[in-house]
């Protein structure tokens, strides 16, 4: 495992082989991880791989299959109240009561997680600042904007300082602006040794994280930091190739010899090669010889699109196969 | 079990509670809606019932006996009629639920000293309505019978002698015989089946529905804290809508109240739990408001409504009916509320009823706790 910068750091999330089944589909298959105290673990994705079922065993609210989690030195099998208690939790759905006032819902979820009586008032106000929702607390909760909602979804969970939170899709459905506040919400929470699991779908937000897991179908198929994961998990090099005509392009390059995959992005291809050194010229005369005007070729560093694409692009042939 | 978490769910569901102008509307108005549709809407009494008659004698002594007709409370003459035809008629409409036919020589039999039959032709369509009106029919032409025999007697100076037997009746604890004293006590048992089973099966499932429950369960407050502390406000709620039905029962319909209102609270309080459990449970299981609603109407209401001895009497039902309705918990409490009102029975008579009900309240509050699991499987 490669140097991580706060490897000193206790760990409070831990996955030993958890399996979760439901029925024949094995919904989380075999996943092991670890996440240290004030780090910001990523867990991409896309829709139906995993992510909200392997969150909701950690917070006890899905009881594993098989294998092993520990959060916050709780065993999520054996002592569920006692990881709830350490914990917070903000679903994929927004998931407060919309006919409760803002100051409603924050006095509710203080009094859920026993927040004492004579801090309660200070930590209140502690999440109406952070939220910034001051001023706004006798808004009905159901009427604020998205991106208020998510704010005051957090503010409720993070109420009890707890050690861990468990954060699903955090900014489904929120604008950029309002995301890149939330992160950065995010980021001044681990700084205060808050170790935060977030959930998403969104590669760029994956940038955001200092670890990363990239799971698929139930397993993880990637671990590292963004660059690690960006350096060591590309199978191959990419190309980057602007040319014309795009469209007979691209087609005409999933058959080329030594291209592993080909993609557009933007005005120009993204192309998946063994070694680039060796496959520039020979492509180059591969477009050429089919009339296709070439302006640039050159080797990019791949985006971790680029990566989670080349990872599971194999996965895909690799189960086709009988 | 942490009191601070038992009242935040408490207290939260009360907030939405007052702010569901729905469920509002169902609790304060409700209890008074049922109470007087029940009071003035249901009379089981036959009273006024409209008779054509065809008197074809014309006669003092036919006028005479209509008069008696008249003067019971149970049949009002409608219209004198000239014809059979016009007589068949009104019975084939419904005009008239009795015809009365007095033959032509009524008044000649009678001066005779000779027996003479009336006719009462009766709409039988209705057998409970048929059979009152035969028997109050009988009663009333046997009283002028009677008359008829006496005044005979005494024209002759013969000493009246007293029949040989007769039944003195007394009615006890509903003096009057009003079926109002009889069904209003029971309206109390639909309330709270209302009250109790049919808004709290929407609480947990709406909770479900909305996707509130994921966030719920993730804190630490335990599966027993939000059941309490859910039911806790109905449970209050329930308990004040007993005052308010039992209230307008007692001082607007004057519907006797001869026990205590500890009894009737305490039995109330029993069956408010039995209820709510039952609710609770339901709506653990449905877990879509809507279905929850359905089977708590189908469960609670309805046999509370129609085997609990509210309108129908027990007694009277085929003995496998009556068989079910020993599971119903609303059979035992509105046997209750009609000792408790109108026998003014106390607490320790009542344990045919009161023991019944605990057990029930026992189990359910059992098999509520036991329903509801902090897991989202």
């Amino acid at each position: 495992m490669p140097e991580i910068t706060n490897s000193v750091e206790p760990i409070s999330v831990e996955v030993a082989n958890l399996v979760k089944r439901f029925g024949d589909f094995v919904a989380v298959d075999q996943i092991n991880l670890e996440v240290r105290k004030g780090e910001v673990f990523g867990f991409i994705g896309p829709n139906g791989a995993g992510k909200s079922t392997t969150i909701r065993m950690l917070c006890g609210l899905l009881k594993p299959t098989s294998g092993r989690a520990m959060v916050a030195g709780f065993d999520v099998s054996k002592n569920p109240e006692a990881v709830r208690q350490n914990i917070g939790y903000m679903s994929q759905k927004f998931s407060l009561y919309n006919d409760l006032t803002v100051i409603e819902n924050l006095r509710l979820f203080a009094g859920l997680y026993s927040v004492p009586q004579n801090i309660l008032q200070s930590r209140i106000e502690w999440a109406l600042t952070m939220a910034n929702l001051k001023g706004q607390e006798n808004l009905i909760t159901g009427t604020l904007p998205g991106g208020w909602k998510q704010r005051l979804a957090l503010g409720c969970a993070v109420l009890h300082k707890p050690p861990v939170i468990f954060l699903d899709e955090p900014t489904s459905g929120v604008d950029p602006i309002t995301r890149r506040q939330f992160w950065d919400l995010i980021h001044q929470m681990a700084e205060e040794g808050v170790t935060v699991f977030v959930t998403t779908h969104y590669m760029e937000e994956a940038e955001y994280c200092n670890r990363l897991a990239l799971i698929f179908r139930g397993k993880i198929v990637a671990l590292g930091t963004p660059t690690e994961l960006k350096r060591d998990s590309m199978k191959g090099e990419l190309l980057l190739v602007e040319c014309a005509p795009l469209g007979a392009a691209v087609e005409a390059l999933q058959s080329a010899p030594g291209v592993m995959d080909a993609a557009v992005f933007g005005n120009a291809l993204h192309l998946v090669v063994e070694d680039a050194a060796t496959a520039m010229p020979l492509l180059q005369k591969f477009l050429v010889d089919r009339k296709i005007a070439v302006s640039r070729m050159e080797k990019i560093r791949p985006s971790l699109e680029d990566v989670f694409v080349s990872l599971t692009t194999g996965r895909d042939t690799e189960e086709r196969k009988p | 079990m942490r009191l601070t978490r038992l009242l935040a769910v408490a207290h939260k569901e009360v907030l939405q509670i007052v702010r569901d102008a729905r469920s509002l509307i169902i609790v304060v108005l409700m209890p008074a809606v049922l109470v007087l549709l029940f009071g003035y809407g249901v009379n089981l009494d036959l009273k006024g019932l409209p008779v054509y008659v065809l008197d074809q004698d014309g006669s003092q002594q036919s006028q005479d006996m209509l008069k008696h007709f008249q003067a019971s409370e149970y049949f009002h003459i409608a219209r004198v009629v000239t014809g059979y035809a016009e007589l068949t008629r009104a019975l084939d409409d419904g005009h008239a639920k009795m015809g009365i036919v007095i033959p032509w020589d009524f008044s000649q039999r009678l001066s005779d000293g000779r027996p003479v039959e009336v006719q009462a032709l009766v709409d039988g369509s209705d057998d409970n309505t048929a059979n009152v009106l035969i028997g109050y029919a009988q009663a009333v032409v046997q009283g002028y019978s009677a008359q008829i025999q006496i005044d005979w007697l005494r024209a002759r100076g013969l000493s009246i002698q007293p029949a040989a037997m007769s039944v003195e009746t007394r009615t006890w604890y509903n003096e009057d015989l009003e079926s109002s004293a009889f069904i209003i006590p029971g309206v109390l048992a639909l309330v709270m089946s209302v009250i109790g089973a049919f808004l709290t099966s929407l609480t947990i499932a709406r909770e479900w529905e909305r996707g509130t429950m994921e966030q719920l369960i993730s804190t630490p407050v335990t599966a027993m804290e939000i059941m309490l502390g859910k039911l806790a406000p109905y449970f209050v709620l329930g308990m004040l809508d007993t005052v308010i039905s039992a209230t307008i029962a007692i001082y607007w319909f004057h519907v006797p109240f001869r026990g205590s209102w500890i009894t009737l609270m305490g039995a109330s309080a029993l069956f408010m739990v039995v209820v709510l459990a039952l609710g609770f449970f339901i709506s653990v299981l449905a877990k879509s408001q809507f279905a929850a609603s359905q089977i708590a109407l189908l469960i609670t209401f309805l046999p509370a409504f129609l085997l609990s001895g509210f309108l129908f009497s027990i007694e009277q039902m085929p003995i496998a009916l009556q068989w079910i309705t020993r599971i119903l918990p609303a059979r035992y409490y509105v046997s209750a509320l009609k000792e408790i009102f109108l026998k003014g029975t106390p607490a320790r008579m009542l344990s045919a009823e009161l023991i019944p009900l605990a057990v029930f309240a026992l189990v359910l509050a059992v098999v509520a706790t036991r329903s509801f699991h902090k897991r989202l499987e």
